[in-house]
C-alpha cells in the first residue's frame, strides 16, 4: 500500500538545517495497523506529513497505492488527499462552526458527492464511532473524546486507502484513549490500513506493528502481538 | 464554482460567521451610502444655484441709473443720472442686432384700495415683454399689451398675493382698486415662482404711470433681453457696447464706477455655474476618496478574514480542498457579502436622498438625487475591488502548505 524507500527532509532554521529524516525505507501492506513511534524530535510527525502529502520530502521515492507521489502541484495533492487518505490529527481539526455532521460531510463535499448522500453517508459514519445523537451538534458542544470520534468519521467518510492519525490520543485521558484506540481497532479490523503516530507505549502496543524512529532513521521495525483495547474499555 | 452545492456551502459560511459578514458587509454599505448620499448633496447644491435663476429670464441685462462721481464733458460730478422713453427707442434702434425685447421698470410703492381692504404694494410700471424677463405666469385674464401702453390705459395685473390680501375669494378680474388715489381695473392676477414678494405686486402699463406721476418720461431702470442664440460671449459684447452707447449719450466717464449700473444675468449666471461645477468637483472628489477609504476597509477585513480562516482552510485544504476552491470559496463569499450589502447601502443612500426633497434648502441643498447609473458604477467599482482585494490574501491562503496552515492558532 505504501512504499518509502531513502527519503529525507531537512528544515532550514535561520542559518542552520536540520536534517530530520535521514533515510527511511519501509513498506506498509494493506490492513495493516501501524505505530510510528519515537520521542519528540525523532522525525515522526515529519515522516506521518510526508505520507500525508502535507509536507514534502527532499528526496526519496513515495509510491501510494501504486502511485508514485513526485513532483505535486498544490491540486493535484488536494485530488490525492482527498481520494487516498483519511486525518486524524491530536487538536481534532474540527471546523468550529460547523455541526458534527457538516464536520463529516467535508471530505464528500471535496469530492463532489451530492447534498442528500452526503448527509446520508456522513450520518452512516457519525453513527460507527456511536455519535448519531451528537450529529446537529457544534463541536464546541462535545467532550474531547466526541471530538476525536467526529473526526475519525470524517476521516473514514472518504473511504481513504490509509488513515493516518497523528498522537490522536495526544489530548485525552486514558479512558477515553482507550475508546478511540477500540474504534480505530474495529475501523482496522474492517480491512482498513491505519498509521498511528505516537510516544505512548500502551497506545502503540494496541497496533499490529511498530516502527521506532530515532534522530531520523528507523531503528526498531517489528511486528507485536496486539493489545486489545475494548479489554480496557 | 456555481453550482448550488457551493452556494449553500457560502451561505451557511456567512449564516455562522455572522460577526466577519457583518463587519465587512457594514464597511461596504457605509461606503456606498456615503458616496450615494454625498454625491446627492452635490447635485442638490447645483439644483439649488440653477434654481436662483429658473424664475427668472437668462438671458438679460439689467441697466441701472446711478450718480456720476467723476466730472466728464463739462458735466459736474455728483450728477443723478435718468433713463427716458427717449433712451429705450435710441437702444431699440442701435442694437437691432443684439436685442430681443426691452423694458422699462418703474417701481414705487403705493397704498393699493379695495373696498375696505388696503394695503402697500410694489407697483411697477413695465412695458408688456417683461412678462418674459420675470416670466411671469398668468393664473387668469392677460398680461399688458401693446394696446395698453400706447392708449395709457389705467389697466393692473395683479399678484396672486395681493388678490388675496384684497379681494379674498372673490374673483378679481374687471374690478377696480385704488392705487395712490387712481382707479385701475384689474385685467389680470399673475403668479410667479420667485417667492411670495413677487407676488406681492402690481404691473401697470409704463406709460400710464408717466402719465398719472405729472406726464414726465422718466422709466427707472431699463431691462434689455439679448438674443438666446448669443451665447455667453454674444452677452458680454452686447453688455459692453450698451455700456459705452449709454456712457456716451449721458456723458458719464467710462472709468465712473457709479454712473450706471449693468447687472448681467448671463455672466452671473455663468458665475454661479463655474463655482457649482467646482462645487461638483470638490464634492466627486470626496466622494471618491469614500470609495477609496472603502475599498481599504474591505480589503484590511479580507486580509483580516483569510488570517482568521487560516486554520479552517488548512484542515480544509487536508480534507482534499484544491487551491481553486479555497479560492473561490474566500473570495464567492466576499463578492456575495460586498454585492448585498453594497446595494444595500446604495438603496438607503438614495431613500434618504429623496426622503430629503427640500428639507434641507436652508443649506443650499435642493432635491438631492443622484442617477442610479453613477451609484449603480460606484458599487459595482467597490465591489470589483474588493473582489481584487480579497484574491490576493486568497491566493496568499491557498498557497500555504496545509501543514502550516493547520499549525496556525
Amino acid at each position: 500500500m505504501i512504499e518509502i524507500k531513502n527519503l529525507h527532509k531537512s528544515y532550514k532554521m535561520g542559518s542552520n538545517t536540520l536534517h530530520v529524516l535521514k533515510g527511511i525505507n519501509f513498506s506498509i501492506d494493506e490492513g495493516e495497523l501501524v505505530a510510528i513511534m519515537g520521542s519528540s524530535g525523532s522525525g515522526k510527525s515529519t515522516l506521518l506529513n510526508i505520507l500525508g502529502m502535507l509536507d514534502e520530502a527532499d528526496s526519496g521515492d513515495y509510491t501510494l497505492d501504486g502511485v508514485p507521489i513526485k513532483n505535486l502541484d498544490e491540486t493535484k495533492a488536494a485530488k490525492y488527499r482527498n481520494k487516498f487518505l483519511g486525518f486524524v490529527f491530536q487538536s481534532f481539526n474540527l471546523i468550529n462552526y460547523k455541526s458534527a455532521m457538516e464536520n463529516v460531510a467535508l471530505p464528500l463535499y471535496y469530492q463532489k458527492v451530492g447534498r442528500k448522500e452526503r448527509q446520508e453517508k456522513a450520518l452512516k459514519y457519525l453513527e460507527q464511532v456511536g455519535l448519531k445523537e451528537w450529529a446537529g451538534h457544534l463541536p464546541s458542544e462535545l467532550s474531547g473524546g466526541q471530538k476525536q470520534r467526529v473526526a475519525i468519521a470524517r476521516a473514514m467518510a472518504a473511504e481513504p486507502k490509509v488513515l493516518l492519525a497523528d498522537e490522536p490520543t495526544g489530548a485525552l485521558d486514558s479512558k477515553t484513549s482507550y475508546e478511540v484506540m477500540d474504534l480505530i481497532q474495529k475501523i482496522n479490523d474492517a480491512g482498513n490500513t491505519i498509521l498511528v503516530v505516537t510516544h505512548e507505549p500502551d497506545i502503540a502496543n494496541m497496533c499490529k506493528r511498530i516502527v521506532h524512529l530515532k534522530d531520523g532513521v528507523i531503528v526498531e521495525d517489528k511486528k507485536i502481538k496486539q493489545v486489545r483495547a475494548s479489554a480496557y474499555v | 464554482m456555481f453550482s448550488r452545492d457551493n452556494w449553500k456551502e457560502i451561505f451557511e459560511t456567512i449564516q455562522k460567521n455572522k460577526l466577519r459578514t457583518f463587519l465587512s458587509g457594514f464597511t461596504v454599505a457605509l461606503g456606498i451610502l456615503i458616496f450615494v448620499v454625498l454625491f446627492g448633496f452635490g447635485n442638490g447644491l447645483i439644483n439649488t444655484f440653477n434654481g436662483f435663476f429658473a424664475n427668472d429670464a437668462t438671458n438679460i441685462l439689467r441697466i441701472y441709473p446711478g450718480t456720476t462721481t467723476i466730472p466728464y464733458q463739462g458735466y459736474k460730478s455728483n450728477r443723478r443720472i435718468e433713463f427716458d422713453n427717449d433712451d429705450l427707442a435710441d437702444i431699440k434702434r442701435n442694437f437691432p442686432f443684439f436685442l430681443e425685447y426691452i423694458t422699462p421698470r418703474i417701481s414705487r410703492s403705493y397704498l393699493v384700495k379695495y373696498e375696505s381692504e388696503s394695503n402697500n404694494y410694489s407697483v411697477l410700471g413695465v412695458a408688456p415683454s417683461h412678462q418674459f424677463a420675470e416670466k411671469t405666469i398668468m393664473m387668469k385674464g392677460r398680461f399688458l399689451n401693446e394696446k395698453d401702453i400706447k392708449n395709457k390705459t389705467k389697466y393692473a395685473v395683479i399678484g396672486r398675493l395681493v388678490q388675496q390680501d384684497l379681494f379674498g375669494n372673490q374673483n378679481a378680474l374687471g374690478k377696480y382698486v385704488d392705487v395712490g388715489g387712481s382707479a385701475y381695473m384689474v385685467i389680470g392676477v399673475y403668479q410667479d415662482d420667485g417667492g411670495d414678494n413677487e407676488e406681492r405686486s402690481l404691473y401697470v402699463p409704463y406709460t400710464t404711470l408717466q402719465l398719472v406721476e405729472k406726464s414726465n418720461d422718466k422709466v427707472g431702470q431699463i431691462i434689455v433681453a439679448f438674443k438666446e442664440q448669443l451665447g455667453y460671449t454674444g452677452a458680454m459684447a452686447f453688455e459692453n457696447g450698451l455700456n459705452k452707447f449709454i456712457r456716451d449719450k449721458k456723458h458719464i466717464s467710462p472709468a465712473d464706477q457709479s454712473g450706471i449700473f449693468i447687472r448681467n444675468v448671463a455672466d452671473q449666471l455663468q458665475k454661479n455655474q463655474q463655482f457649482a461645477g467646482v462645487l461638483q468637483i470638490i464634492v466627486a472628489c470626496v466622494a471618491f476618496g469614500t470609495i477609496i477609504a472603502g475599498i481599504i476597509g474591505i480589503s484590511n477585513i479580507m486580509v483580516f478574514v483569510v488570517k482568521e480562516r487560516t486554520k479552517e482552510l488548512g484542515i480544509r485544504k487536508a480534507l482534499g480542498a484544491t487551491p481553486k476552491s479555497v479560492i473561490g470559496t474566500i473570495l464567492l463569499e466576499s463578492v456575495f457579502i460586498t454585492t448585498v450589502s453594497g446595494f444595500v447601502g446604495m438603496l438607503i443612500g438614495i431613500a434618504i436622498l429623496s426622503s430629503l426633497g427640500e428639507k434641507l434648502k436652508d443649506y443650499f441643498i435642493t432635491d438631492p438625487y443622484i442617477d442610479i447609473g453613477t451609484a449603480v458604477f460606484a458599487t459595482v467599482i467597490l465591489i470589483i475591488f474588493g473582489a481584487v482585494a480579497g484574491y490576493i490574501p486568497a491566493q496568499r491562503a491557498a498557497r500555504i502548505k496545509p501543514i502550516v496552515a493547520l499549525r496556525d492558532e
